[in-house]
Order: structure tokens, then sequence, then C-alpha cells
């Protein structure tokens, strides 16, 4: 229910490929939306989950029930645009309270033709994906009967490649003020800096800004980068970023991440955790409702220490088929799902879960400081 | 933990002690769990408390209980006998913190080798000192607003003529905030220091710059041995900065935080944690900078340093991390303990889902919000401005999908009278307060109805937020209840708007008012229309995980995720929050009849909304609701637990008033009530029936009579004679009862401090001064046991909960006893009471104050009853203990159809116990500016302590020291007696020259002293004219106890409110009974101060001598 009391609510249903229909009302645009049905447990930070690229083909339900509280601000975008392909709410909030924000929830989805609904029991859609595992959805204003018909014709969620729908169609360096065109100089000046390459599977914003405060140059680029061009940038070190969907779809860019492994320091975050692990043979599976939120304990297998990590991800990587030299650096202590690896010999190392956080626990941006120490190391 | 430091095999966990303002039964909770969860470590718990009405205080949840004072010499016998090689203090809120403190300041844990458990002792000087503490922020680089720590009011001038008002004062050491305040003018600035300085065991305070109508943001933080840090759960205040977190409403998660702000302070939490080293959990309060429009309305001028300052940490667990552990379902004290014994975060499994560790973030998918109960029902005169002084006695929290929902909820919870947020008496009340109701947006006990008032009277949003500095997210959730109520005013009901309003969580009382019908009309409309509540489960992780913790709340959903129980079940009514009158006692029951419940094989339902008690305790019964405790909500729950049309049947016995009350309503809708049938209670409770019921059985009562009207009241008055008590009927804990001395003070009574209605009956009876006796009984119809018998100290005319009760009726005759004995056995088994019982008595005849050590002549008396309750009372905890009589426990089974013959029980007088127990009341009155402490009919008592030894001077002694009431030798007393009493404080007076006293006296005591040849003081009444005056001689330490009795006659109650507030605020014992003065000089003259200090058990069994 929309927190307005307004009597002109739209109803709208999601619709979920298991037959159960949920009702609501509509918000943001009235047009369908199609994708995975998936819940994140973030009780806050639902901006950067809107603009987060690797929901990219997903309808995300938020277990929280009250969203939209602090509105939408300027600064807290993880990437150009809203990448879910629809948002589902147990209430939204039509007059949030912060001083930063300028326009609703509702607004912010209607602008940028993102459908979504609310009122919706939350928890339970949250059980039964819990119980059968995510499932394909649609969100329609229009008969739920004729939407479950046209859902088992709509392509499912692990056929599509995704990474194409949100990489950066051309490099570009990382500056405070956001994305710059390549080839422009750097404004902060003084010493060369660390060039950091983060190939854009879907990256987060804060990545960069957090590679950038550690004084890197940080220069984003395509999917389909080759690993020549990347080379030839001279990168110190390359970071794979996060990204939506079924890494087995993504051979072209696998093929690229084994041609630099061993050659620069690479640190893959999520889907580039899971790209390293089958560029060097290991499987990648799909987990039944994956791992989405901010609460996660993960634990540093070195050190024994527990570590409370934002996470998204609906695949892992099977520990039983690693590669010699790859070993299980961290471990989900809910699931015991690899978490982490770190090579014997290359200078390497991945986490499934996000360093970076936004949304979620700072706890882990060590790990930035991690990997340019290897970075530092290296080109020693 | 290092490997060279010897294993823990044995640890000392120390209690809270009483129930005081500040410090609730939310460490009865923590506490046991924290027994529980050492125990499963194979650790033996030595458990020391000085409160018997507490679950942790039974035999079964400690290996060693000791129900002792809290001070050092006792836990330095303590220790000394058990040996522990560790003590844990961070489960005894502030009590046990400072005790930890006094224990290494004295020696004693070097002594004995014994390590402090938890937080280290840096660590509790650090949070405590304000210097420390800010050097420790300063160090780890964490904000604290700009501030200073003086010790004298010149130092404490100096930097307000610097820095300008308002300021806030915060004195070191002191329980929830005591003496503290916020100064906006010089003279308040003055008031305030001054007091703070005087209250600080080190007269210290700190001035802080204020931060008033900043956003409040908590952290409940854990930390382990490993350095592995996870926060529970953080909550926001709806009341900005400027009222204490304890006086706040409070929600949790934070609704108004962005995930950058949620982050950062989440951040800044684990840095300090990690900072002080804590071993377990901590809160962590802090201020953020408000909505811009907040600071435009602030009007402060003042560009921070920083986003947010740090404000206070508590580096224990507290009543925060109570709220915190029902609120998200992590269980804080267990994991805590279980850290301060060497455990990590990861290896403690989270007992909520079964499969999970300890070491992840709850994360929630509801709502939840507290309110405060604030004691203002009693004491409408009180200052009931909140500040920094925390106000409340207790807490009620509601859960559910929406803030709107679970506010009102919340608020049902509260329970005064059937107040929802429609109430609109708030400007009435307080005027009639004597308040300027302008100010009744000002922080206050009110504010809430308020706020709700002035929207519906079309104040702004803006205008509301500008007066109140509350964030205008909570007001634009107010004012979308307002929409509600102008649409359910203005439409007619149809099932979308009826299931919009149960969303917004109007109940069906308030649906009914507005859309003019009644809440049974409303509720069959519902039923009508399929809309009833689904119940979802509290489960620490929004879902994502199957958890096995049956706790629940109720909201309106599509999934219901409660089916109703399989089998045999019973639903265990509870107590609601923790007020004046209705005390931990009451959880303690319930606590016991869902474990006996469970014992007998029917599952426990328990539906209770206070979140400090043992009973919200997730493994407390099979399957919690965390409701409202109205007919509606119960009802509701009900309906859900029914199977094939069969409805549970409800204990309503062990929920004091609060449960009592709802028999008649769950009656009167045809549902089973378990024990006595609602037609007994009504017996009991009706005053006409009443009077007939016991005149059949030719027991004497005091002459009286129920009226509706105030001719009728004089009348009846006329007929019996003043002085008169009275009362409303159904009420609990004497609210509004007055002694009544004549006809106009009748009148005052009953047109200002109550009101009589054809409705609204009152109670009129013949006083009667006397000694007061009560028992606890259990009848099952065939026998009744009396576990024991209580004689109070203070005579009739004090309440029973506020007088000083000795087991086992040390001072009475054979004869008094068998009687007694005789009018229970017959009262309960002419009544048909099943299960509890509670019968008051007054014995006329004889002399009032009666002691084994004074002779006296008692041949000639008469009992009388002055009521009968057919429900558990508050004195259940302490007979049970000090008898060793599971009452609660066989009571339950009594009610589910056993017979005591069964259980082996047999009736009659349970043998008396080879030992003394004193139960002693505990008040919290220096929290409350402007109440009046004298002892009357009304209870104003918070809590209780027990002394217990195997005679009654020991117990004595003890009683009055773990009640701060022990005199000493050579102290200077105070004497201000009315003159009705100055005849008999003569024998008192004598008593306290002999135990080397010296006397002070006002004009007129002083001039009866002297003409009796005895040495005394004079000192004046009057403040203005010479000094010393008697506010002087307490206030400049002279004295250390006062005596002052009134007259009777309120009119000159206020020449002595001054003395009885000055002794107050000074923390001496002020008595107003010549009762309870004499107990106290004659337990200095009998024993001084030695006693004996056992296990509990110990003084159960005969003493082997």
């Amino acid at each position: 229910m929309a927190t307005s009391d307004s009597e002109s609510s739209v109803p709208a249903y999601l619709v979920l490929e298991d037959g159960s229909v949920h009702r609501g009302e509509s918000m943001g645009a009235r047009v369908d939306g199609h994708g995975e049905v998936v819940f994140n447990t973030s009780m806050t930070g639902y901006q950067e989950v809107l603009t987060d690229p690797s929901y990219a083909g997903q309808l995300v339900t938020l277990t929280y029930p009250l969203v939209g509280n602090y509105g939408i601000n300027p600064q807290d975008f993880e990437s150009a645009r809203i990448r879910v392909a629809g948002f589902i709410v147990r209430e939204h909030c039509d007059q949030p309270s912060h001083g930063r924000s300028d326009r609703t929830l509702d607004e912010y989805l209607k602008s940028q033709g993102i459908p979504g609904i609310c009122g919706v029991d939350t928890r339970a859609v949250t059980r039964r994906l819990r119980d059968r595992g995510v499932m394909m959805g649609l969100l329609t204003t229009g008969s739920p009967e004729a939407a479950a018909a046209r859902l088992a014709e709509m392509p499912r969620y692990e056929d599509q490649d995704l990474v194409r729908t949100v990489t950066a169609a051309d490099r570009y360096r990382w500056s405070l003020e956001g994305p710059q065109p390549a080839g422009t100089q750097s404004a902060e000046g003084g010493e060369p800096r660390r060039r950091i390459l983060v190939t854009d599977v879907g990256l987060k914003y804060n990545i960069l800004r957090l590679l950038q405060a550690r004084g890197c140059e940080v220069i984003a680029v395509p999917a389909e980068t080759s690993a020549e061009d990347m080379l030839a940038m001279n990168p110190s070190g390359i970071l794979l970023s996060p990204g939506p969907g079924d890494p087995q779809l993504l051979g072209y860019v696998v093929g690229n991440v084994r041609q630099i492994l061993g050659r620069v320091p690479v640190m893959g975050i999520c889907l580039g955790h899971q790209l390293v692990a089958r560029a060097l043979g290991a499987d990648t599976f799909k987990l039944k409702f994956g791992h989405r939120g901010g609460n996660h304990p993960v634990q540093d297998l070195a050190t024994g220490r527990v570590y409370i990590t934002a996470q998204n991800h609906g695949f892992a990587v099977d520990p039983d088929t690693l590669p010699p030299g790859l070993e299980v650096s961290h471990i989900n202590l809910n699931d015991g799902t690899v978490e982490g690896t770190r090579h014997r010999d290359m200078p390497l190392f991945t986490i499934q879960y996000h360093s970076e956080a936004s949304p979620g626990p700072r706890d882990n941006e060590y790990i930035f400081d991690e990997f340019l120490g290897m970075v530092k190391e290296f080109n020693h | 933990m290092s490997n060279n430091t010897p294993p823990l095999e044995k640890v000392l966990v120390i209690g809270s002690g009483p129930i005081v303002i500040g410090q609730a039964a939310e460490f009865d909770y923590a506490g046991t769990q924290a027994c529980k969860a050492l125990r499963e470590e194979g650790v033996s718990v030595v458990l020391v408390n000085s409160n018997p009405a507490t679950i942790m205080t039974d035999t079964d949840i400690a290996d060693h209980v000791y129900i002792e004072p809290l001070t050092v010499e006792v836990i330095e016998r303590i220790i000394a006998r058990e040996r522990p090689q560790g003590v844990l203090p961070t489960l005894g809120g502030q009590t046990g913190l400072n005790l930890a403190v006094a224990l290494s300041d004295a020696g004693v844990l070097d002594r004995y080798n014994v390590r402090l458990l938890g937080t280290p002792l840096e660590t509790i000087r650090k949070a405590e000192d304000r210097e420390f503490f800010r050097n420790f922020l300063h160090d780890i680089g964490e904000p604290e607003p700009p501030n200073r720590t003086v010790n004298s009011m010149e130092e404490a001038q100096e930097y307000c003529d610097e820095v300008g008002l308002p300021l806030v004062i915060r004195p070191a050491y002191t329980l929830g905030g005591t003496g503290g305040g916020i100064a906006s003018t010089p003279q308040q600035f003055q008031e305030i220091v001054q007091s703070g300085l005087t209250l600080s065991p080190i007269s210290q305070v700190l001035l802080e710059r204020s931060l008033v109508g900043w956003k409040e943001i908590e952290y409940e933080v854990i930390r382990d041995g490993d350095d592995n840090c996870i926060t529970v759960c953080n909550m926001e205040n709806l009341d900005p900065m400027g009222a204490h977190t304890g006086d706040s409403i409070v929600v949790a998660p934070s609704q108004t935080l962005s995930d950058k702000e949620y982050q950062m302070l989440r951040t800044a939490s684990l840095k300090i944690i990690r900072g002080l080293g804590i071993e377990g959990g901590c809160n962590i309060q802090m201020a953020l900078r408000p909505h811009p429009l907040v600071e435009d309305a602030l009007q402060s001028h003042w560009e921070p340093d920083s986003d947010y300052y740090v404000i206070e940490v508590n580096p224990r667990v507290s009543r925060s991390s109570a709220l915190a552990s029902k609120a998200t379902g992590y269980p804080i004290a267990r994991v805590s303990a279980k850290i301060a014994v060497g455990k990590r975060l990861h290896e403690i499994p989270n007992a909520v889902t079964g499969k999970t560790g300890a070491a992840f973030e709850p994360a929630l998918d509801y709502c939840v919000v507290k309110i405060p109960r604030w004691p203002f029902d009693k004491f409408p005169n009180g200052d009931r401005q909140i500040t920094t002084q925390m106000k409340a006695t207790g807490e009620v929290m509601a859960v559910d999908r929406s803030f709107e929902a679970a506010l009102q909820k919340a608020t049902r919870s509260l329970e005064i009278g059937n107040r929802t947020l429609l109430w609109e008496g708030a400007a009435a009340e307080y005027e009639k307060a004597g308040k300027n109701a302008e100010e009744l947006l000002g922080p206050n006990d009110l504010r809430l109805w308020a706020m709700m008032s002035a929207l519906r009277r079309n104040t702004t949003p803006e205008d509301l937020m500008n007066r109140t500095y509350v964030d205008p997210w909570f007001i634009s959730a107010m004012q979308r209840i307002v929409n509600m109520e102008r649409r359910l005013l203005r439409e007619t009901l149809t099932p979308d708007l009826l299931y919009r309003a149960k969303r917004l969580g109007f109940s069906d009382q308030q649906v009914g008012t507005l859309a003019d019908m009644l809440p049974e009309q409303v509720r069959n409309l519902r039923h009508d229309w399929d809309l009833r509540p689904v119940y979802k489960m509290v489960d620490t992780c929004a879902a994502e995980f199957e958890a096995v913790t049956p706790y629940y709340y109720s909201t309106y959903e599509q999934e219901n995720e409660a089916p109703a129980l399989p089998g045999k079940k019973a639903i265990v009514i509870g107590s609601g929050p923790i007020r004046i009158g209705q005390g931990i006692e009451f959880d303690y029951c319930s606590v016991h009849a869902a474990w006996a419940l469970s014992a007998a094989g029917v599952s426990s339902v328990m539906i209770n909304s206070n979140p400090e008690t043992v009973s919200t305790d997730f493994d407390t019964s099979d399957r919690l609701y965390f409701e409202p405790l109205d007919e509606e909500a119960v009802r509701d729950v009900i309906e859900n637990e029914t199977v094939d049309d069969v409805p549970p049947p409800s204990v309503v016995q062990f929920g004091g008033q609060t449960a009592i009350n709802l028999s008649q309503s769950l009656a009167h809708a045809g549902l089973p009530i378990l024990g006595s049938s609602a037609d007994s209670i009504d017996v009991a409770s009706d005053r006409q029936r009443f009077e007939e019921f016991l005149s059949r059985l030719g027991i004497p009562q005091p002459p009286g009579a129920s009226v509706a009207s105030v001719s009728e009241a004089l009348q009846v008055a006329q007929n019996i004679g003043y002085p008169v008590v009275v009362r409303p009927s159904y009420v609990l804990g004497g609210r509004a009862m007055e002694i009544v001395q004549n006809a106009s003070e009748l009148v005052r009574y009953l047109t200002v401090a109550t009101e009589v209605t054809p409705e609204r009956h009152v109670l009129v009876d013949h006083y009667m001064e006397g000694k007061e006796c009560e028992v606890d009984a259990i009848c099952d119809g065939e026998q009744v046991l009396i576990p024991g018998i209580m004689e109070h100290i203070e005579r009739a005319g004090v309440h029973s909960g506020d007088s000083m009760a000795i087991y086992p009726g040390l001072n009475l005759t054979e004869q008094e006893v068998d009687t007694l004995v005789d009018y229970t056995t017959r009262i309960g088994l002419a009544m048909g009471v099943r299960g509890l019982m509670n019968i008051q008595f007054v014995i006329q005849g004889g002399s009032a104050y009666r002691s084994p050590h004074a002779p006296s002549d008692e041949s000639e008396t008469t009992v009388y009853i002055i009521e009968v309750n057919p429900r558990g009372s508050r004195t259940i905890p302490f007979i049970s203990k000090v008898t060793s009589v599971p009452v609660a426990s066989i009571a339950t089974r009594v009610m589910l159809g056993e017979t005591l013959a069964g259980m082996g029980y047999s009736g009659g007088l349970w043998p008396r116990q080879k030992l003394a127990a004193i139960k002693a009341p505990v008040f919290s009155m220096s929290k409350l500016v402007g109440v009046d402490s004298y002892l009357g009919p009304e209870m104003k008592s918070t809590g209780e302590v027990m002394g217990i030894d195997r005679d009654f001077s020991g117990a004595l002694s003890k009683a009055l020291l773990a009640a701060s009431l022990s005199l000493k030798q050579g102290d200077g007393v105070l004497l201000s007696i009315a003159d009705q009493h100055k005849a008999e404080s003569l024998a008192l007076i004598r008593e306290l020259l002999e135990a080397g006293c010296k006397l002070y006296a006002t004009e007129g005591t002083a001039a009866m002293i002297q003409a009796t040849g005895m040495p005394v003081t004079m000192v004046t009444k009057l403040l203005t004219e010479s000094y010393p005056n008697v506010v002087d001689v307490i206030n400049d330490g002279t004295v250390s106890a006062v005596v002052n009795t009134l007259s009777g006659d309120t009119s000159v109650l206020r020449d002595g409110f001054y003395i009885r507030r000055a002794a107050v605020d000074r923390r001496i014992p002020c008595f107003t009974s010549l009762d309870t003065a004499r107990a106290a000089v004659e337990a200095l003259l009998m024993q001084r101060g030695s006693y004996n200090i056992e296990q509990i058990d110990a003084y159960l069994k005969p003493a082997e001598d």
C-alpha cells in the first residue's frame, strides 16, 4: 500500500512461475516488468540496490517493509541508471524525509520507466523463494491470468547474457566528479599514480570511488576489452568487477581473463571472482536463492577472523573443482559456500562478497588495501 | 583469552537488585539468560541478587543462589565462600558495574584472585568518567560534543560564561542519569549543577554543548575475544536529543537514515567497542545531525564540526539491549555471557534458526516501536517534563509491518485506561495537574497525544516539527493516521477502507468510535469480510532461513505463518508494562505458569507486550505472541489458536490486574478461563456481592459500600464513620486510594482525585488502623493450601506493596493464625477459587506495632478481611522463595484439574520454616521530581528486596541494608512528628537515643522531647529564616535519616514535603511511618549489623546447631 491514503491506487500483480499471484498496487512506471525474482535483506540502501548492475534482469524485493523513507539523492547512485527490472515492496514512502533527497522513490522509478509494486506481502514472497528457490516472475497491472501464460514464454534469467546490457560502451576514467571520457587528464595532478583497470562486467561506482580515494588512477573498461588491449594500457593491477547473470555465458570474458592472470595483479569481486575461477577451470553453480543482503558472516580461513559482508550473488564457485594453486581463502559461515580464493603462485585473489559495500557494512574496505599491497609488491 | 589463565569453572554473576526507575526487569531477563548460557558451557554459576521477585534467583537457574544485599561486604563474604575464578558484572546494570569497581577498589578481586569478565575495569571507568571518556574518544578519533568536566560550581560557571546556554548537565556515576538535565536559563543551570554535584558519588558533572533537537541513534554492538564484532540492531529515537532514551519513543531499525549514515554510525560503533576492549555487548548512543528543516527550527546558528557526535556508551547489557534482543530475536545477554567465558561469536549457535551462528547481523522485516510507561497516572502532580533524567518505570513494545501500526499497537499496550491514539484528554489532564497546556508539545509523557491532537486541529506538520524537532518522517506518519481517522469519520465503512485502517493499526475500538459503531460490531464486520490479522515470525533473518523460534506478531497481510498449535494448550495472559503496582512479580508468575503448563504436557501460549521480561524470551513458552493485552488482540490470538471451533482456555490469574480485567470480557465472549471462573472473580471484585458473600460466611469486614454518586458516598461515610478509605473499584496498586478524614475531604476526593459515575463506582470503607497481614493461598475446590502468612510491619493504611512484610508472621498469636487459616480456607472453598488467591486482613485490638522483642498484649483481637484477590499477587515470588513451595506452578496444575492431594500437598498452613524473611519495598523517588514520598494507601514503590536469615534480627538488618534504610550507631536523625503520633513516638525516640543517635527535631516535636527530659536539637521548619533549617541539616549531612509523620489532613502535607524531598534527594532514609522507623532502630539495637550469608537453600534446611 502506498503510504498516501489516496483512493486512486491501481491494482498490480506479481505473478510467479509457480503459479502464485501476489496482489499489490502499482508504483513507478505502469509497464510490465519481467525477470528473476530475488530478495535482499538489507534494511537500508534501496537507492544503491536499484542502481546496482548486478540486479539486471531481476525483479528485486526488499524484505524490509518500509522503503523510500529518505528519498533519492544525487550522490548515492551505483551506476548511471536503475538496473533492476522491477521493484517489489511492502510499502513505499511518498513523503520522504532527508536533507539530501531530491525526489521520491516512486518518482525515480517513473522517471526511468521502471515498474514497481507495493502493498505486497513481501515476507510471503521471500518465504516462497526461500523454500522453492528463485523463480521467474512478471509484474503487471493487467490480468494476472494472462500474465501467467506470457511468463511461460519469456526468456529465462540464466539464458540471458546480462553483462552486455550493463557494461560500459567505452572505457572511461573515474574522477571525483564521476565518469570522465578516457584520455582526458586527471585533474588531480601530482605524482604519477598507480593505474588500476576495472573490467566492467557490471561494476558499482563505489569500487571506483574507493580505489580513487586510495590514490589510484582508475580506468573502467568494457567487458569485451581484449587482454591485449588491457595489458597495452600498462595497468598496475586489474580488478574484475561484480556483475549480473550466469558466468557460464561469459566465455568471451573468461578467455581474456585467462590471459591476464599471472601477468598483472588481479582481484576479482563477485562475478569477477567467478570469472577467475572459471578461467582457471573451476565450475560455478546456481544457488537455490542466493545471498543478497548486508549481514552475511564470512570467515577468513587464514586468520579465523569473521567479517560481516555485503553480498549479492546467485551463483557460487564449486570448491571441489578448484584447480591446483587456487585455494579457498574465505567461506560463508551460514552455508559453507566459497567466499574467496587466493592463488598460491600468481598475484591473484578473489572475493565473492562486496568489499565496496554500498549498500552494506564498510568492514571490508581493507580488502582494497590488500589488493593495492599486492600491486605494489608485484610492481617492485 | 591467553592460555596461562586458569580455566573458568565457577563464575559469580551479580544481579541488579530491586526494580528502580532506570533498572527494571530487563536485568532479570538478561541475568537469567546468562546463567543458562554459562551453565550450558559447563560453568558453575554463583548468583547474587537482593531481589526475590526474579526468575534468576530461582534455585534452578544458577548452581548457587544468594538472595542477599548487594554490598561489597556481602559479596566479599560470598566470594570467600565460593571462590569463583571470575565475576561477571555486566548483566547487573549500573549496579553491577559499580559493584565491580567497588570490589576492585576494596582489593577483593585481587585478594581472592578473581578475574573481572566481560568489560575491563578501565573501560567501566572510561564509560562513566566523562574525562576518561573524552580522552578515549579523542584517542580513537571519534567526535564528541564540545564539553567540559567540572568538580565545582565555580568551574561550571566559568564554562557557562564561555560557551553560553543551553547546556546539558550530566552527573558522573548515577543510575539512569539521575540528577542531570538541560539548563536553558542561568537559574536552571545553578540548580541542576548543584544537584548533580551532590548526587554524583565523586562530585563531578559534565557540561556539554546541547544537541537538543538532533537525531538520537543507538547501536547495539557485540565483540568477542578475537576482536570479531557485529551490530545487533540500531534504533532511532522519535523524540530527538534532549529526552533520555529510556524516556523516548524508540523505533527499530532506524527509519530516516540513508545507508551512508547507517554505515557511518555502525562503523563508529565498531571502532568504539574495539577501542574499549569489551568482550560482550555494548550500547552506543550517538547524535546525528537533524533534517535541515529541524536545524532551521533550532536556530542554533552553530556550524558543527561533525555530522554526528558520540554521546554515551554503556559497556554492558542494558535496557536498550533487552529491547534490541526482543526487537530482533537475537539474544544479546546469552551471547555476551558465552563470550565472557571465552567463546567466539561464530562458535555460538543462533538459537533462533538452529542452523546459523551468532556471528551475523539480524535483518528485520518489520518495524518495532517502544513507548515508555511513565508513572504519572499515579503521580499526576509530579514533574512530567521529560529530560535527561529517566522517569519511566517500564515500557511496551509493538511489532508490525508499518510504523503507523506499530505505533498504534504500542499505544494500546500501555494500558492507560483504554487510551488509544484517539485520546484527546492530554490538554485537560495537563491543566488539571496545574501545568501550562502550552508546554504540552515539549517532551513530556503526554506529548504523543498532544501531537496527534494538534494535527487534528490542523496544525501543519511543519509547524509541529518546529515546535517538537521531531523528524518530519514521523510527523508525516502521524498525519497519515489523522487522515485515516478523517476518512473513517466521513466515509461509509467498506472492506477496502477497513483493511487500510487495520493496516495502519486502528483497533476495532478506534474504528468503532470514528464510524459510530460498537467495537464488537466492528469485530463482527471484520469477520463477515474475512479481515483477520495474520501472524508473522520474528526470526532474526527476515525469512532468509527457516527459523524454529515460536515468536510472532500480528499484522494485516496475506500469509499467516502461525497455524494453530496442535494438541492441548492454554493461553497465558501476561502482565504488560512494569508500572507501580504491577511489577516484575507478575511476570515471574507468568513465566512459572508457562513452565508448569509445558511440564504438564499442555502447550503454553504467552501473550505479552513488555520487552524487558523473561516471559517474552523466545524460549520461555511454547509460543509467544507479542501483542497488546487488550480484548481485541487477545481474542484475535485465541481465534488464531482455535481448532475445530474449540478455543483454548486462558490463564488470567498471573498477569496482575491486566489479566483479571480481561477475564470478564473473555467470559462475555464465551471464551473459556482456566481456574477460578469469571463469576468467582466478579464476586471478589464487586463490593456488593462481596459483602453479601462474607456475611453469609459470617466473616467480618470493615463496614463500607460501593457508591455511584457523591451524595451516596457522603451518606455511607456518615453511617460507617470517618476516617474512611476510598478507592475506585477494579484498580490495581491502590491507585487513587486515599484515607479521608472528613466530609469536605471526601467531596474533594470524589470530584478532583477521581471520578464517580454510575459506570465507575467508588468504594467507601471504614478505615481500621491495626495490624495488617496477608496470605497467598491455593485452592483446588477441596482444600486450601496456605504456603505462609505475611505480617506487615507498617499498620493498615500503608499500601501492602509499600509495607515491609515479615514471614512467617512471628508476632501473631496462635489464635490469630488459626483465624487467618480458617477464614482463608472457608473463603477459598466458598468462592469457588481454582488456583490462587491473596487475602489481606487487618487485626484490630492489641498494639499496631509488634516486634518479637517488644512485649505486647494481643489477647483481645478481631480479624477483618480487607480484600480478596482471586489471582496471583505480588508476594508470590517472595512466599515461594521463603517456603520453597512452588506456588505459581502448583496453582497452574490445579487450574489444569490436578488436586493438591494428588500433588502431595495437604490443606491448611504449610509448616512454618525455621527462618525469618522480610520483604522491603524500594522506591524511585529521587527520579520523580515533585512527587511526595510519604507512605499511604496509594502504592509508590517500584521494587522490592528480601532479607532472609535464621532469625528476625538478621533478616531485618539485611532487608534494611538492601533497601538502603539502615541506621547506624551515632547517626543524626531529624524528627518531625504529627501531633496525633507524638505520644506513640516516645518509644521510638527512647530507642533512637539508646542506639546512640543524635536527635534533631522541628519545633513542636522538639518541645515534646525536651519536655520528657531527653536531649534534642531544635531546627526550624521555616526555610527562609534561620540557619540551620530542616533542609540545611539534611543537605549538609548533619542528619542521615528523617522520621516525618503526617497528620492525615492533606492541607498540611506541604509543610513536610520539603523535608521529605530533601531526604529523597540526599538519598537518606525517610520514614513516614513510625512502624518502619521502629523496625530500623530495633534492627540496630538488636543486632549491631551482624547477619549470616548463606545460599537460599541453606536457610530452608534446618540449622545444624
